[in-house]
């Protein structure tokens, strides 16, 4: 009798997580809600507000005090901090119609100029995926591979080009000399631990 | 009870004759052996240690095993050049040597499988390619067919020369009756062997050398230059050995129309290296390797070159009656035909279907000493095999060696 | 200097040693994987085709390849027989205006699929062209040992090459054993205890994408993948032939993750997905970028699409 009670409990209880769940996914439904990652804050930046509520607005162009390791290369000379920056509650960026968005959703922001970019990103294809293939997928910001302030994708180091077929011989080393895959040392935690289970 | 015994009888009688020779006949077996102990060793090295010790590698997956079968290939496919004239035309001076041809044709053969053995990875797993038990894959593999019509041709020679050996040896003359069929189907069986192993390269796309359709062609031809090269050599060995008359006529005869095989492959040559050169499309570039290197990369030049000039020259010795009726430039044309042919249709054929490989990268393979051991020792399982099945069949054919039969008195 | 020539000395050594010992133990035993002499070598000599397995025969024959790869590697693998699941054909785009040539992917792909470290294995060819040189039909202008400080180099792109999971596949067509072959939902695989090591395959492949076990393949114990699928990751043999399998070992599974060269790609330059679902991101590649597969020419219908994004 008890047991029955309990199973008609949780049996309400999935429904109503299912439909919050189905809610939420509808609420917004041409871009996905699922991004894992956070943006990518430089450690004690966020939040904003903590050090500009106390600050006045400044609009002018000029060389920064503080975030001077920020250097702007992304049509500067169009813009400015405040352009995409929302000068009143910096824990908000702003659209041109003058509309906030949280930091989560700065793709709205590039997407006002990307609006190509913004479509394939939606759809999956530009930009790195990760996740299953017919089930749920890990989106990135634009931001995780894109600086913001300098969007250009950042040169890489490449892995190791493979051996000539003249340099692959006959080895008898002992187990223990075995190569090492070059990729473990730089990355190994990534692959292993894989994207997250539903 | 004497008719139990009569088979093991005739056997050790054969097993005098094959074991009674001279010294040099003694030196000879043994050096052979010795050569295919050494091949064993290294085809066992292969083994322990997988193909890496071979030079192949996945640039230029096929190599030394591979140009070496498709040559004997081509040897055994010429044993037709004998068998045409002798029964169809009835061409007396060659009738009395084509059994030689055809057994030329079984060595070619043998050797060919076991070329074809080395370069497997798995030769354990031979039977998954056979019908029933394995899974062969026929009629799509090209290799199916191969392992078909070059078993069949095996077994077509096999049947023929054991046939004439065993009527001779029991004093009789063979019957044309049973002759007759076996010689309708060897003929084009032994065409048949050439064009589907020409097929099994000539079949891939991704090959653009070998995806010209005037490669079977070619290897007719030059299979008819090959072949029959080397068994003018043999008759005159033959001839010095044992009683066999192997007359001038016959083997006039056999380089007469070695220079025709010869000049029709130079024609097809030419004609594919006018196409390559004057369309001078992005195919060009193995042919372009062969004859002048390419990106700097020139192993094969000389031989090409080399094989080019041995065919050119010994295509005029065979062409003039004054030099093939010549011993000395006979000889010396049949040598160049050999080496031409082994370099064309061997090295020369499969290496440019690698180079440059489907990625465009360039590996310049040549054999390693294992893969030159192991084909040194199939080599000499050849020539031993050969040796001990003239030194069977000679005797039986000059009338030395006849096989003890039951009487029909003794019976009734 | 010294101590290269001590080592020469050492395995001149050893190299007599197995030959005697190859020699003695003749041709059979040292054919037969791992050398065993148990009733498991006859097993796994008289194993039947893949696709001429029962249920039941499977599960044998997984049991004793379990039992054999735990003996042989001292790990426990874990070799499953998904099936394909229907409705579903397997498609890969590639971006090259993304692609970066930084290699991970190659890298990946080697650690996912326990490729041989040594001699060493990849299934991912890399190449890089002069932006303006020949390219698409080819290849003999492209590099493929670059190896620059950092990736993109200025003036140049890249072209990663893979099996292409054909749709009319060369290599399946030409193999003489039937020990590879096209699955329905469209990854070309091989059965690793049915080849032969002809290397007929590789011959006939336009892509340069198989790859031959020169000798035994050998992966340090920490580095294996225990997780395989037996036409896919599992350990393989000296002497056969082996390929991409889109990860069929991840990509057959429900939930399927990405294949493992699709996960690393830094610029996500790589889609993978079902060309049968409308909605896929393939699908959406096909239908709205321009896309190219390589050598067309050939006919052999790769499902694997190359893409300009922008």
């Amino acid at each position: 009798m008890k047991n029955k009670l309990i199973i008609y409990i949780g049996g309400l209880l999935q429904i109503i997580v299912l439909l919050l769940l189905w809610a939420n996914a509808s609420a917004d439904n041409d871009v996905p809600d699922f991004f894992v990652p956070p943006p990518p804050f430089s450690e004690g930046i966020f939040p904003c507000t903590e050090c500009h509520a106390e600050m006045e607005v400044n609009r002018t162009r000029r060389k920064l005090d503080f975030h001077e390791d920020i250097v702007l290369k992304h049509a500067e000379e169009q813009r400015w901090c405040l352009d995409c920056h929302n000068p009143d509650n910096r824990d908000k960026l702003r659209l041109a119609s003058g509309e906030l968005i949280s930091f989560e959703k700065s793709y709205y922001l590039c997407g006002q100029c990307h609006g190509t970019h913004f479509r394939d990103w939606k759809a999956g294809i530009h930009g790195k995926r990760t996740g299953y293939w017919n089930d749920r997928k890990q989106y990135r910001l634009c931001v995780h591979c894109h600086n913001p302030h300098q969007p250009r994708f950042k040169p890489l180091k490449p892995l190791p080009p493979p051996l000539s077929p003249e340099d692959i011989k006959y080895n008898r080393s002992p187990d223990n000399e075995i190569p090492k895959n070059p990729l473990n040392s730089l990355i190994q935690a990534e692959i292993k631990n894989g994207p997250e289970k539903k | 009870m004497t008719d139990l015994l009569l088979p093991v009888k005739n056997f050790i009688t054969a097993l005098k004759f094959i074991t009674r020779g001279g010294k040099s006949y003694y030196a000879w077996l043994v050096f052979l052996l010795l050569l295919i102990l050494w091949g064993v060793g290294a085809y066992i090295r292969q083994l322990d240690e997988g193909m890496i010790l071979t030079n192949m590698r996945d640039q230029v997956s096929w190599g030394f095993y591979i140009s070496n079968f498709t040559f004997l290939v081509g040897v055994a496919a010429a044993a037709v050049l004998l068998v045409i004239p002798a029964y169809l035309y009835n061409f007396k001076p060659i009738k009395e040597i084509v059994l030689l041809g055809e057994m030329l044709a079984i060595t070619a053969i043998i050797m060919c499988l076991l070329f074809v053995i080395a370069d497997l990875g798995r030769p354990e797993r031979g039977w998954h390619i056979l019908p029933i038990v394995g899974m062969m894959n026929f009629p799509a593999s090209l290799l199916a067919w191969d392992v078909i019509v070059l078993n069949g041709y095996l077994a077509i020679n096999c049947i023929a020369v054991f046939y004439v050996l065993y009527r001779l040896s029991i004093g009789r003359e063979y019957k044309m009756s049973i002759i007759w069929p076996i010689v309708i189907i060897s003929i084009p069986w032994a065409i048949s062997i050439h064009t589907v192993t020409a097929f099994l390269y000539n079949g891939l796309s991704a090959r653009p050398f070998w995806n010209a359709s005037i490669l079977a062609p070619r290897f007719i031809a030059s299979a008819l230059c090959s072949g029959p090269s080397i068994m003018i050599i043999i008759f005159q060995i033959v001839r010095k050995v044992s009683k066999i008359e192997i007359s001038d006529t016959a083997l006039f005869k056999i380089a007469e129309l070695i220079a025709y095989a010869m000049g029709l492959n130079l024609f097809l040559f030419g004609a594919e290296v006018f196409k390559e050169f004057y369309s001078g499309s992005i195919h060009l570039a193995p042919m372009q390797y062969l004859y002048f290197g390419l990106h700097g990369h020139s192993n094969l030049v000389v031989w090409m070159w080399m094989a080019f000039i041995f065919n050119l020259t010994a295509f005029f010795l065979f062409l003039r009656p004054q030099t093939r009726e010549n011993y000395f430039t006979l000889n010396l044309a049949c040598i160049l035909v050999i080496m031409g042919v082994y370099i064309e249709k061997g090295m020369g054929l499969i290496v440019p279907g690698f180079v440059p490989d489907v990625l465009g990268e360039i590996y310049e393979y040549g054999p390693s000493g294992i893969e030159k051991s192991v084909a040194i020792g199939v080599w000499a399982l050849g020539a031993l095999f050969f040796t001990l099945l003239l030194k069977f069949a000679l005797p039986i054919y000059t009338g030395e060696l006849r096989f003890k039969t039951p009487d029909p008195g003794d019976k009734k | 200097m010294d101590q290269k020539k001590n080592r020469d000395i050492h395995s001149r050594h050893i190299h007599r040693r197995t030959f005697l010992k190859g020699a003695a133990l003749g041709l059979a035993s040292m054919a037969l994987p791992f050398g065993t002499a148990d009733a498991s070598v006859w097993e796994a000599f008289f194993q039947k085709h893949y696709r001429e397995m029962s249920a039941d025969d499977k599960r044998d024959v997984i049991l004793r390849m379990e039992k054999e790869y735990a003996k042989a590697y001292d790990t426990k693998f874990n070799i499953k027989t998904t099936k394909p699941t229907p409705g579903v054909n397997f498609g890969y785009g590639l971006d090259v205006s993304r692609c970066i040539g930084c290699r991970r992917c190659v890298y990946a792909c080697v650690n996912e699929n326990n490729q041989s470290r040594d001699p060493q294995m990849h299934w991912i060819t890399v190449l890089e062209f002069k932006k303006g040189e020949r390219w698409v039909n080819v290849f003999e202008e492209a590099k493929k040992h670059y190896n620059p400080e950092t990736v993109p180099e200025e003036g140049h792109f890249y072209l990663p090459v893979q099996c292409q999971q054909c749709e009319n596949p060369p290599c399946v067509k030409v193999c003489p054993t039937q020990a590879t072959w096209k699955e329905p939902d469209g990854i070309v695989v091989v059965d690793y205890n049915w080849c032969i090591g002809c290397r007929y395959c590789m011959a006939a492949c336009p892509y340069g994408a198989r790859r031959f076990n020169w000798a035994k393949p050998r992966v340090s114990k920490e580095e294996l993948n225990p997780e395989t699928h037996y036409l896919g990751n599992r350990p393989r043999y000296k002497g056969v032939v082996e390929k991409c399998t889109f990860c069929i070992q991840r990509t057959r599974e429900n939930p399927g993750r990405y294949p493992a060269c699709v996960e690393i790609c830094p610029v996500g330059a790589r889609k993978f997905g079902n060309l049968l679902d409308p909605k896929s991101e393939i699908r959406y590649c096909i239908e709205n970028k321009r896309v190219f597969r390589l050598k067309e020419d050939l006919n052999t219908l790769p499902q694997f699409y190359y893409f300009f994004a922008s």
